[in-house]
């Protein structure tokens, strides 16, 4: 069940992206006054902001982590045509006591000639890479050679996708089955190229990036595309974010021995929802693979699962300010949270709603083209809303029968 | 105790002493006890007093009875409002119990026909007293089921079929009497005897004693059916269930799952229970339960490898997001065999690491099931941590711990260059301790070495130290930035008189090593001048000494 907080998040503009960290205790904010914002989560579940910088000169598009590992690190991309690596210092004490971190510029990327419209850094068995994509349709990676000096990075491979790219998502796995894999979606209006969604896959003996696939069924501006977590499965699961929220199965196709290609994939479509009845602008996984969210123009955020037969079904309606869309029947929408306590109110479900704890940034009401900060933090912010969804069968909560039986309580007397 | 006479953080210590015991009790006030709920009551009640607090003492008490009262209304507000949350935790409570209950009886039991009914019997009244005990309402009168001592026969006395038999002699015997209107003068005792024969129409006439349609099944068939066989439940359950509920409401969740349960399709319940539960709690537990039972068919299946597994996934996954709770997941990813694992895994690396008991925690978890990886990134993660707030000691416990050889070597060179500007080691017993793991890079085995260094010349061991300090240069683990370092450590070895008398060998070892310094000393550049000065005139010396010793010593 889901708990929904607002938090005036202060920005002077429209908030294009929200990140969560690997633990999901930070998150980063970005926006068209180009600055980004940090936001720590103290240990009575409050947020905030610890730092509050001008980043760019355009606005900020993107904010992504880099894994833990590699420290405090985030990245940001902007229509300034710039992505930026910074790092967070260990600041003073006064600072600390005040509640606040700063973050330094490491470096700056500059070989984009148009708006940086994505910035994502590889899984982590790759070593500390970063990733860019631009308008001009090129997509660079980048690599830290030492770890520990950020300010030093060079670019390792630029591809061309021939459209100009609006997102960017590496597949997770580290299997030794599956080589580096990219995918890279288009929002380019040009019909001539169908496929608005390409694959690309690291070659070891070439030591390049070659085209592995083109979703050719993808023929609508892409605004949002990921890869969900692997689990050790020999396919990949793709979401992307267009007109609709698809989702694609990529089954690799056994390779001869002397085939020196990319991977070839059988490419299924697993789900297509359109009940965003919009636009749909971002797309996002959480950690096992088991849920999907979708944000869209409608100003809702959907969630999708999975039953055990491996049937897709929306489990979850949320509107903008993070409370659930509420049936016709009227129900009561306020619900209360016991986390992993085993019984929990179930008059939600049977109305076709449900929830996980939401975070939503406070942002205007939606307007055409504004796009919704996604956020799905990671499986410790959401719990599961679960059964299949929307019966239309008006049937009572539980709970109801037993109102006969208990002591009914009585009027209360004026107020 | 008094409960309310406690501060909120009073610590008890209590020794017990006395036969042989020596333990320690420390006595905690429970701050779990603070459920949601109460929680609740706590955040609510607060408002309203700091909201009585602001009302202005200088009106008159006319003004300020109202406004008394009516804060007087909102705490009972909140109370009711408490009240009634819990009263919907009660009641799915309640109905889980009850369609747990019923699941034992029929699955996990499987009672045969002849105990079936008692059993159901038990079933019905232990359901009716839980809801009696909440609604703390007494029936206006005891069921009929209660007027009959009949039942307290053991029903171990006689086989099903003799007891068949005799029932049925006995019920046409009491159909008899009321066709031959035996007992029509008396309407009570008629009464009493269509009940006893299981009169529906009767029976139907006291709803009001039955309050559900389950409980007038069970007393329809004590009185009709006392034999009743499993599969023959479902034909009954479905007509009890029509004839009680009024034509106009339609069945609810409880009654379909209670419905599917006398059909014996286990899926089914299982599939109604998942939908109007919002928690996989009821049907991750009971599906497991009924699995190990061998009831479930298996199918393969994507999200884990049949049901059971699949729910115990969703269950254990949602016990995760919580902050002490996450442990208990464990265990049961422990047992799902497909995919049990990889959740584990992908799970257990999110989990905030606040502290270094919860960091431990994670990691005594990761070892204990050979997952290297998680291990060694979470290591790494406080080892980052410990860094980045200067904490070099813990830093390099932490890359040790990660095996991670190129962290390692960093946080030792830091530690030599903090030596460099201050003069003295940081972190000594970490340092002293390590054992076998120095040797996981090069500048940690120097490190470590070099530290020994210094204490065998702080304790005037010095004919040690000079080996030592010999063996760190010529094994050539020493980092080329500190071989200045080192001969200016050397210097007054050099001059000390016992290295070179007592050890010949120890001497001739000096002079090689004095030999090499000379050649050295001459091609290094950026050395302060004064330094490499003092240091040749201290090695000039020694080898003067060597050579006139060699002389000696040949001699």
């Amino acid at each position: 069940m889901f708990v929904a907080r607002s938090i005036a998040a202060d920005h002077k503009d429209l908030i294009h992206d929200v990140s969560y960290d690997f633990h999901g205790r930070r998150m980063a904010t970005c926006s068209s006054d180009q600055s980004v914002k940090v936001w720590d989560k103290s240990e009575n579940g409050e947020w905030h902001c610890t730092a509050s910088w001008k980043t760019h000169s355009g606005s900020v598009w993107r904010v992504t982590w880099a894994h833990p590992e590699f420290g405090q690190v985030l990245a940001s991309c902007s229509f300034d045509r710039t992505a930026a690596v910074w790092e967070e210092i260990v600041g003073e004490s006064n600072d600390k006591q005040r509640g606040q971190s700063h973050w330094i510029k490491r470096t700056t990327l500059v070989d984009s000639r148009t708006s940086v419209t994505d910035v994502k850094f590889a899984p982590k068995h790759m070593g500390l890479m970063l990733t860019t994509c631009s308008a001009d349709g090129v997509v660079r990676i980048y690599e830290a050679p030492d770890v520990m000096n950020l300010s030093q990075w060079s670019l390792q491979h630029e591809i061309s996708c021939k459209l100009s790219c609006s997102c960017i998502s590496w597949n997770p796995s580290s299997s030794r089955a599956h080589p580096p894999m990219i995918a890279v979606g288009s929002d380019d209006s040009n019909v001539t190229y169908g496929g608005k969604v390409q694959i690309y896959e690291y070659n070891e003996n070439t030591r390049k990036y070659a085209k592995a696939e083109t979703l050719m069924t993808v023929t609508d501006a892409v605004h949002d595309i990921a890869f969900a977590p692997n689990l050790g499965r020999s396919f990949h699961v793709l979401a992307i974010a267009t007109k609709d929220v698809r989702i694609f199965k990529l089954v690799p196709m056994r390779k001869e021995s002397t085939s020196t290609g990319p991977t070839k994939f059988e490419v299924q479509i697993v789900a297509q929802f359109d009940n965003h009845n919009s636009q749909v602008w971002r797309v996002s996984w959480n950690i096992t693979s088991t849920l999907l969210a979708s944000s869209g123009d409608d100003g809702c955020v959907r969630l999708w699962k999975a039953n055990y037969m491996d049937n897709w079904k929306c489990t979850g309606i949320l509107k903008g300010d993070g409370s659930p869309l509420t049936g016709s029947s009227g129900q009561p929408t306020a619900m209360s949270t016991v986390v992993g306590s085993s019984v929990q109110t179930s008059q939600s479900v049977l109305n076709g709603t449900s929830a996980g704890r939401y975070f939503f940034p406070p942002l205007d009401p939606p307007r055409a083209g504004s796009r919704y900060g996604h956020l799905l933090p990671p499986s410790s912010l959401v719990e599961h809303c679960d059964a299949e969804l929307i019966q239309p069968q008006q049937q009572a909560p539980l709970h109801r029968l037993y109102s006969r039986a208990l002591l009914p309580l009585p009027e209360t007397d004026g107020q | 105790y008094n409960y309310f006479n406690w501060d909120c953080l009073l610590q008890f210590v209590k020794c017990a002493t006395g036969s042989g015991s020596s333990l320690i009790h420390v006595v905690r006030k429970d701050e779990d006890i603070y459920s949601p709920i109460l929680r609740k009551l706590f955040n609510e009640s607060h408002h309203i007093f700091v909201g009585l607090q602001t009302i202005r003492e200088d009106l008159p008490s006319k003004n300020k009875k109202p406004q008394f009262v009516s804060i007087s209304k909102s705490y009972r507000s909140v109370i009711r409002a408490c009240m009634e949350e819990l009263q919907q935790v009660v009641s799915i409570l309640l109905a889980i119990e009850l369609i747990w209950n019923l699941c034992e009886v029929l699955f996990i039991d499987a009672v045969p026909a002849g105990s079936l009914l008692l059993h159901l019997l038990d079933w019905v009244r232990l359901h009716k007293a839980d809801v009696d005990e909440k609604a703390r309402e007494v029936l206006q009168s005891e069921s009929p089921v209660e007027h009959h001592g009949y039942w307290d026969v053991p029903g171990s006395i006689h086989t099903l079929t003799e007891f068949d038999v005799k029932w049925r002699h006995w019920h046409e015997e009491v159909d008899r009497c009321l066709q031959d209107k035996s007992f029509a003068s008396n309407v009570h005792l008629e009464l009493i005897c269509k009940i006893l024969v299981g009169d529906e129409d009767t029976l139907l006439e006291h709803k009001e004693l039955l309050s559900t349609w389950y409980h007038f099944l069970v007393t329809r068939l004590l009185f009709a059916h006392p034999t009743i066989k499993p599969t023959e439940l479902h034909y009954y359950a479905q007509s009890c269930m029509a004839m009680f509920l009024d034509s106009r409401s339609a069945p609810e969740t409880l009654d379909s799952i209670l419905l599917a349960a006398f059909d014996f399709d286990i899926h089914q319940v299982i599939k109604d229970c998942s939908i109007a539960l919002n928690n996989w709690w009821f049907v991750a537990h009971l599906t497991d339960l009924l699995d190990h039972c061998k009831l479930l068919q298996s199918h393969n299946l994507h999200f884990g490898s049949n049901l059971r597994e699949f729910l115990l996934l969703e269950y254990a996954s949602g016990l995760f997001n919580h902050h002490s709770l996450w442990q208990l997941a464990v265990d049961y990813f422990d047992h799902c065999p497909e995919f049990g694992r990889v959740y584990l895994e992908l799970h257990i690396e999110r989990v905030p690491l606040d502290t270094e008991r919860k960091a431990l925690k994670v990691l005594r978890i990761c070892e204990q099931r050979q997952m290297p990886e998680q291990v060694r990134s979470i290591c790494k993660i406080m080892a980052k941590r410990a860094l980045r707030n200067n904490r070099l000691g813990s830093a390099l416990s932490w890359s040790i711990r990660a095996k991670d050889a190129a962290f390692a070597t960093l946080i030792s060179e830091r530690f030599l260059q903090d030596y460099c500007t201050r003069g003295t080691f940081s972190d000594l017993d970490l340092i002293d301790n390590l054992g076998p793991a120095m040797l996981l890079s090069d500048r940690l085995t120097f490190l470590v070495k070099y530290h020994e260094f210094h204490k065998l010349y702080g304790e005037k061991c010095f004919t040690e130290a000079a080996k030592l300090l010999l063996s760190l240069i010529t094994a050539k683990i020493a980092p080329r930035s500190f071989w200045m370092t080192l001969l200016t450590d050397a210097l007054p070895l050099l001059e000390q008189k016992e290295v070179s008398q007592t050890h010949p060998h120890l001497s001739l070892g000096l002079y090689d090593l004095t030999v090499i310094c000379v050649f050295w000393s001459f091609q290094e550049e950026d050395i302060e001048l004064t330094k490499v000065e003092l240091l040749r005139l201290a090695l000039a010396r020694n080898l003067a000494k060597a050579i006139v010793k060699e002389g000696t010593v040949d001699a």
